[in-house]
């Protein structure tokens, strides 16, 4: 398993991709990438239109599906080698992760849903000293504090997503993925968001691969690429 | 633990469908305990038909005819016992006690029995004696105690007059009209067939045979008075000085020649009828299994209605680190949680209940419920329940973990 250490120093990337396929059903691929890396401490706006494999890249970076070949490296360690317990462990304690919405569990409070992946992760823990005081810090950066002890039900949906920012990278995990975080936001929410959201993830050392069909926020990221110009199986006609 | 917090939270979050279904569980689990506890009730009303009792002796039959004739007003009599053997019995060194029972007359149905006082004083049924709700036992040859369940069904009370008739079918030819009798006493509610008898003294049965000659009536039925000495008895409960001579003394009746006799022991007796008759307590059983099935079924039912709309948790614990293992674990510890939970209810329920209940059922029915720790059927059933629910859970578990490995981390909503 790769070291922290070496992964911010920049001499390991955070994701390297070779060769990688994926498909649902065999024959139909969704996923044919020849090579895509991303340097540590990167952040990395990746676009496309729906059907591209937007949501397929991210699960398979985040060992959740597996890819049929080919080989992908997060910080140096090689997911397709692992089994998937250890792929579900390798998540939970280097990858923090943002959904378009929804992210939260709904019977649980701010505050746990935030300390949730210390509560199941050793790793993830071991990262932090204290949850609780992790918790409300990045709570404070992310103008929550006052929500900490609220039903998420209580939110609203900006709220709900810097909630789901502070989970991802409490315990500055190595790469923060976000798949389209911003799209049920308005364009004044959207934008204080971002600026929460680079403002904690630079503050954290993160890689952030940021997806999104909305190219307008491209202008804020290291890097910008196009799903469909990486993906073969997309330009092929995809799904 | 961190998981079984989560379980029991996402329970709640869900809780009216986690209410119902434990409140469904917990009725299955009740209705197995419940017939359980009643079961022990009724089969404890009936071993305490009689009690105290060491010895039932009637003229050489069968087990279960002695006992039903003499204990529960069924069946005919085996025949009679001479007044003579009766007498020498009754002298015997290891017998303390006894009564005395001359059966065969009736009263619109109702069984009577001519007796002695000793059966006041000396009859047991479940730890008690015969006691009366009004008046006391008949002292003269005219007077009858009557049983709780006569004096409601006839309307009788203190005083009334009482004509008997010979045999025990509801409608008699003959009827002693010359011999009337008035009711001394009415017997408290026994909830045994005490309640449905009337109570004579031997005197009385004579006498009200003898009138019935006299007056030219019909005779069947018991054996003619002897010329010499009182009638005959058809039956008599011994009471043993020391209980440890009770089978030496019952081996001595049966094997004695001058006149052949039957003498049963009431607790074996009562112990092999009830085999017999006890056999409708399975069927019981199986419906109560079956309800619990029943709700087994309807917490698969919640808990696979419940996995579509929480494939969005599913999908985002799975994001945040959780493997399918602890996908199956949370679901299988919800199942656990709610048939734990429903089982407890289910016992508190009929603990409950039959506070609640248990004088209401002794004055209704006369099965006395107990409140008794679980026994180890009810451990066994609970055990099975337990585990059945929890395994039960693994199947929308399953589900769930199938369904996280098809959604990835984007449950198409």
């Amino acid at each position: 398993m790769s070291d922290s250490a070496v992964s911010r120093a920049g001499s390991t990337p955070a994701v390297a991709i070779r060769d990688l396929r994926f498909a649902y059903v065999a024959g139909r691929e969704v996923i044919d990438i020849p090579t895509l890396e991303f340097a540590a401490g990167e952040t990395v706006f990746l676009h496309g239109p729906s059907g591209s494999g937007k949501t397929t890249l991210l699960s398979l970076i985040a060992g959740v599906v597996t890819p049929r070949a080919g080989h992908l490296t997060l910080l140096g360690t090689d997911l397709t080698t692992l089994s998937s317990g250890a792929r579900d462990r390798f998540r939970a304690a280097h990858l923090g992760y943002v959904f378009q919405m929804f992210n939260l569990i709904p019977y649980l409070s701010v505050r746990e849903n935030i300390t949730l992946p210390c509560r199941l992760s050793a790793s993830r823990r071991s990262r932090v000293t204290d949850p609780e005081a992790a918790a409300q810090a990045l709570a404070e950066r992310l103008e929550i504090a006052g929500l900490l002890d609220s039903r998420v039900t209580a939110l609203s949906v900006g709220q709900q997503q810097r909630v789901a920012v502070a989970r991802a990278l409490i315990g500055a995990p190595e790469l923060i993925v976000c798949d389209e975080p911003t799209s049920a936001l308005d364009a004044d929410r959207r934008d204080r968001f971002l600026e929460l959201l680079f403002a904690n993830v630079a503050e954290a050392g993160s890689t952030l691969l940021f997806v999104s069909h909305d190219l307008s926020l491209a202008g804020r990221f290291d890097r910008t690429l196009a799903l469909r110009e990486l993906n073969r199986a997309a330009t092929m006609g995809g799904i | 633990m961190f998981l079984l917090s989560l379980a029991w939270r996402s329970l709640r979050n869900r809780a009216v469908i986690s209410g119902l279904t434990l409140l469904s569980i917990a009725l299955s689990v009740a209705l197995l305990v419940g017939i359980e506890h009643i079961r022990r009730g009724v089969r404890e009303s009936f071993a305490g038909t009689i009690k105290g009792t060491d010895l039932i002796v009637g003229a050489r039959g069968g087990t279960t005819q002695v006992l039903l004739s003499t204990v529960f007003g069924m069946s005919t009599p085996t025949g009679s016992v001479s007044w003579a053997t009766y007498e020498r019995w009754r002298a015997h060194p290891a017998v303390r006690w006894t009564i005395p029972y001359a059966l065969g007359d009736a009263h619109k149905g109702q069984r009577v029995i001519g007796t002695t006082a000793e059966f006041f004083t000396r009859y047991r049924f479940r730890d008690r004696s015969v006691t009366f709700a009004e008046g006391g036992p008949p002292d003269t040859d005219r007077e009858v105690a009557i049983g709780a369940e006569v004096a409601e069904r006839l309307g009788y009370t203190l005083g009334s007059e009482v004509v008997l008739a010979h045999g025990v079918a509801a409608v008699s030819f003959a009827e002693h009209t010359a011999h009337p009798f008035i009711v001394s006493g009415i017997i408290d509610r026994t909830f045994t067939p005490i309640d449905r008898a009337l109570y004579v003294t031997l005197d009385g049965l004579t006498a009200m045979h003898e009138a019935e000659e006299g007056a030219g009536g019909l005779m069947m039925g018991p054996p003619t008075p002897q010329t010499e000495g009182p009638a005959p008895i058809t039956a008599f409960l011994v009471g043993t000085k020391n209980r440890f001579e009770t089978l030496q003394l019952q081996r001595e009746m049966n094997e004695d020649r001058s006149e052949p006799l039957t003498a049963i022991i009431p607790g074996v007796a009562l112990a092999q009828l009830w085999q017999t008759i006890g056999s409708a307590e399975v069927g019981l059983r199986v419906v109560a299994t079956l309800t619990l099935i029943v709700g087994l079924i309807g917490m698969c039912v919640a808990l696979f209605a419940s996995l579509e709309s929480r494939r969005r948790e599913i999908a985002i614990l799975r994001a945040v680190g959780a493997g399918p293992r602890t996908i199956v674990s949370l679901l299988v510890l919800e199942s656990g949680v709610l048939v734990t939970l429903g089982a407890i209810t289910g016992v508190v329920m009929v603990y409950g209940g039959i506070v609640l209940a248990r004088s209401a059922v002794e004055a209704r029915f006369g099965v006395a419920l107990t409140l008794h720790p679980l026994g180890s059927t009810e451990w066994i059933y609970l055990g099975v329940i337990v585990v059945a629910g929890t395994l039960v859970g693994l199947l929308p578990a399953w589900r769930a973990y199938r369904n996280s490995l098809a959604d990835g981390l984007s449950p198409s909503l």
